[in-house]
C-alpha cells in the first residue's frame, strides 16, 4: 500500500479561527484509486479540512498537497482537477438532463466535440435516453444522484469528494449508486467520502475518524473493528467519540 | 384504545401518487416507526396525522379523533416535530419554549420533568438564540417545545437525518425515556439501521406499505437464507457474483456482498469454487440472518414483479 501513488498528502495540517483550533495537526495520506472515508462528528473539523483540500480555505500552518498540487499556491489548479457532490447536489433544476451535462463539461473546459460524446455517453449509460431532455426537478432522486456524480466527475478528475451521498435514498438505488463510486474507483478516479452514517463508512477501503479537531484513527474498517473489538463501524464510532468526550470532561 | 389508526389513506399531488391507501394501526405506548427513503410518503403521511394536510380517500383518527373532523381536538394533544427545524430562529432556546407552552396554555415548569432530561442538556445555553445552536442541540430543543404540553401522541418526521452516531444514540435513548411516561411515538427515518429500536415498523416505498411488523418477525418473514460473502474485492465479487448462474441476488454490504441463491439447496462449495475460479483470494461464505434492510430489499423486489 505504502508504494502506492499518493494522491493527497497532508502534514501537520493546522487551521485556526481566531482563538478556535478547527485542525490541530492532521497528517494522513490518500492514495490512488481508494474509497477513503473520513467521518467524524458535528463540529468535530471535518468540513474545514474538505474546505482545505478542495483549495477553498488556506491552512493556518502545515504541508497540504491535492492531485501533486500545492494547496497555498496553486489552489486553482487543484479545482480543475477535482469534482465535488454535495447531498444536496448542484444541478440546475431548471435546465434540462442534458444541458446540466453540456454546462459542467463546458465549465471544466471540455470541448465541444468532446463535450457532445461525453453526453450521450453518459445518458446512455445511465439509461437516461427517456429524460434527457426532460427539466432535472421532474427527475426522481435516485438518478439525480447518479446524475450528479456521474457530472462530478464528468472531466475525469483524480479526485472525487462526496459529502453524504446515499443518504435518503432506497436501499436497492443506494447499492448501484456505491458500484458506480467502486467502478470510478477502479478506473483510477480516488473517492474521499465524508459520512455520518457509519453503514456507509463501511464500503470505504479506509477510513479517518475525527473528533475535536484531531484524527484519532485512521485504519481499513476491518482492523478498527478488530482493535476495538466492535462488530460495526458504529461501535467503533460510539467507542472514540465517547472515550474523546470523556476524556475532555475531566 | 389505538393512539392512531389509518384506513387505505390516499393522497395525490396532481400527477404524483404520494400515499396509494395506507392502513396501519398504533397502539398505546408504542415507538411505531416508518422506514423509507426520501419519496417514499413518510412527510405526506405525517402531514395528514397531523392534521397539516387533508387526505384524498381514507380515513385516519388519532386517539380516537378524525383527522378531518376533530382536527382542532388533535392539534392539543398531539406533539409534532417536522423534518426540518421550524422553531423560530431569532427567539432564545427558553424564549421559543415558553412561547410553545403558552400556545398550548401551559407553562414551562407544570410538565418540566418530561422534559428535563432533554432540556437539561440545552438549559446552559438559554439566551443563546435558536438560530445559532449545533444541529444536535437544535433537535433537543425541537423536542422540549414538542413536549411540553405533555402530548398523548408524538410524531416526528425524520428526527436523525443529518445528526452525528452519538447524538443519534442519545435521541434513541430519550424516546425510550418517553414511552416510559406512556407517550405513544411515530418516528419516521430513512436508516434501517434504526428499525430495531422501534416496537414496530412499517416498510414505506413508493406510496405504499410493504410491510408492517416487530423488527424480528420482518427478517422472519423473507424465509430465505442470505450468504454473507467476502474476498479481496467487493466490486469484482459484484461483477462475477451477478453473472453466475444460480444468483437469485447479490447486493454490497460494507465489505462484504449479500448473495441469495436462486436454489436454497445451492451448495456452498460450487460458489466458492465458482469464485476460486475467477482468482479471488481470501474468500469467506457465511449463511446468516437477513437483515431489515435485505428485506426491505426482497420486498420492493417482489413487490415490482407484482406490478408486472
Amino acid at each position: 500500500m505504502e508504494n502506492r501513488e499518493k494522491v493527497i498528502i497532508v502534514r501537520d495540517l493546522v487551521k485556526d479561527f481566531g482563538g478556535f483550533r478547527a485542525n490541530d495537526h492532521l497528517t494522513f495520506d490518500v492514495y490512488k484509486g481508494e474509497v477513503f472515508g473520513f467521518l467524524g462528528a458535528n463540529g468535530a473539523g471535518k468540513t474545514t479540512a474538505i474546505k482545505i483540500l478542495c483549495g477553498l480555505l488556506k491552512p493556518t500552518s502545515g504541508q497540504v498537497r491535492v492531485a501533486g498540487f500545492d494547496v497555498y499556491k496553486q489552489s486553482n489548479l487543484i479545482k480543475k482537477n477535482i469534482g465535488y457532490m454535495s447531498q444536496k447536489f448542484s444541478l440546475y433544476e431548471d435546465l434540462t438532463v442534458s444541458e446540466n451535462i453540456s454546462f459542467y463539461a463546458g465549465i471544466y473546459g471540455l470541448g465541444f466535440r468532446e463535450i457532445k460524446k461525453k453526453r450521450m455517453e453518459l445518458i446512455q449509460k445511465l439509461g437516461l435516453e427517456s429524460y434527457a431532455g426532460k427539466l432535472i426537478k421532474e427527475l426522481p432522486l435516485g438518478w439525480l444522484q447518479k446524475l450528479a456524480f456521474s457530472i462530478a466527475i464528468v472531466h475525469n478528475p483524480d479526485i472525487v469528494f462526496l459529502d453524504e451521498p446515499t443518504s435518503g435514498v432506497d436501499p436497492i438505488t443506494r447499492r448501484q449508486f456505491w458500484m458506480m463510486i467502486y467502478e470510478a474507483a477502479a478506473n483510477g478516479i480516488t473517492v474521499f467520502v465524508t459520512t455520518h452514517y457509519m453503514d456507509e463508512a463501511e464500503y470505504c477501503d479506509r477510513v479517518s475518524i475525527m473528533a475535536d479537531g484531531l484524527i484519532v484513527a485512521l485504519d481499513t474498517p476491518a482492523n478498527l473493528k478488530l482493535s476495538f473489538r466492535a462488530k460495526s463501524m458504529n461501535e467503533v464510532f460510539l467507542e472514540l467519540v465517547r472515550n474523546k468526550n470523556n476524556s475532555n470532561q475531566q | 384504545m389505538l393512539s392512531v389508526s389509518a384506513h387505505e389513506l390516499k393522497k395525490n399531488y396532481g400527477a404524483v401518487k404520494a400515499l396509494k391507501g395506507i392502513s396501519f394501526d398504533v397502539s398505546e405506548g408504542e415507538i411505531f416507526g416508518f422506514i423509507g427513503p426520501d419519496g417514499a410518503g413518510k412527510s405526506s403521511l405525517f402531514r395528514i396525522l397531523t392534521t397539516l394536510l387533508l387526505p384524498d380517500a381514507g380515513q385516519a383518527s388519532v386517539c380516537g379523533l378524525d383527522v378531518v373532523k376533530d382536527y382542532k381536538k388533535i392539534r392539543k394533544i398531539i406533539g409534532y416535530m417536522p423534518g426540518k427545524f421550524s422553531l423560530y430562529q431569532d427567539l432564545s432556546v427558553e424564549e421559543n419554549l415558553s412561547f410553545f407552552a403558552s400556545v398550548f396554555e401551559t407553562t414551562i415548569e407544570s410538565n418540566y420533568h418530561l422534559i428535563k432530561e432533554i432540556y437539561s442538556h440545552i438549559e446552559p445555553f438559554k439566551k443563546r438564540r435558536a438560530g445559532q445552536l449545533s444541529g444536535g442541540m437544535k433537535q433537543k430543543l425541537a423536542l422540549s417545545c414538542a413536549l411540553i404540553h405533555k402530548p398523548n401522541v408524538l410524531f416526528m418526521d425524520e428526527p436523525t437525518t443529518g445528526i452525528d452516531a452519538v447524538s443519534r444514540k442519545e435521541f434513541w435513548s430519550m424516546l425510550k425515556g418517553l414511552k416510559k411516561e406512556g407517550i405513544s411515538i411515530v418516528v419516521s427515518t430513512p436508516y434501517m439501521d434504526e428499525a430495531s429500536l422501534c416496537d414496530r415498523v412499517a416498510l414505506l416505498q413508493d406510496g405504499i406499505i410493504l410491510k408492517t411488523d416487530t423488527p424480528n418477525a420482518i427478517t422472519d418473514t423473507i424465509g430465505k437464507k442470505v450468504w454473507a460473502i467476502s474476498s479481496e474485492s467487493v466490486y469484482k465479487l459484484m461483477c462475477d457474483l451477478s453473472g453466475y448462474g444460480g444468483c437469485y441476488s447479490v447486493y454490497p454490504f460494507g465489505q462484504m456482498v449479500h448473495y441469495m441463491p436462486a436454489d436454497q439447496s445451492e451448495e456452498l462449495t460450487l460458489v466458492e469454487n465458482f469464485l476460486k475460479e475467477r482468482n479471488h483470494r481470501n474468500i469467506s461464505i457465511e449463511i446468516i440472518e437477513p437483515t431489515v434492510e435485505d428485506c426491505f430489499m426482497e420486498l420492493m423486489r417482489i413487490n415490482k414483479e407484482d406490478k408486472r
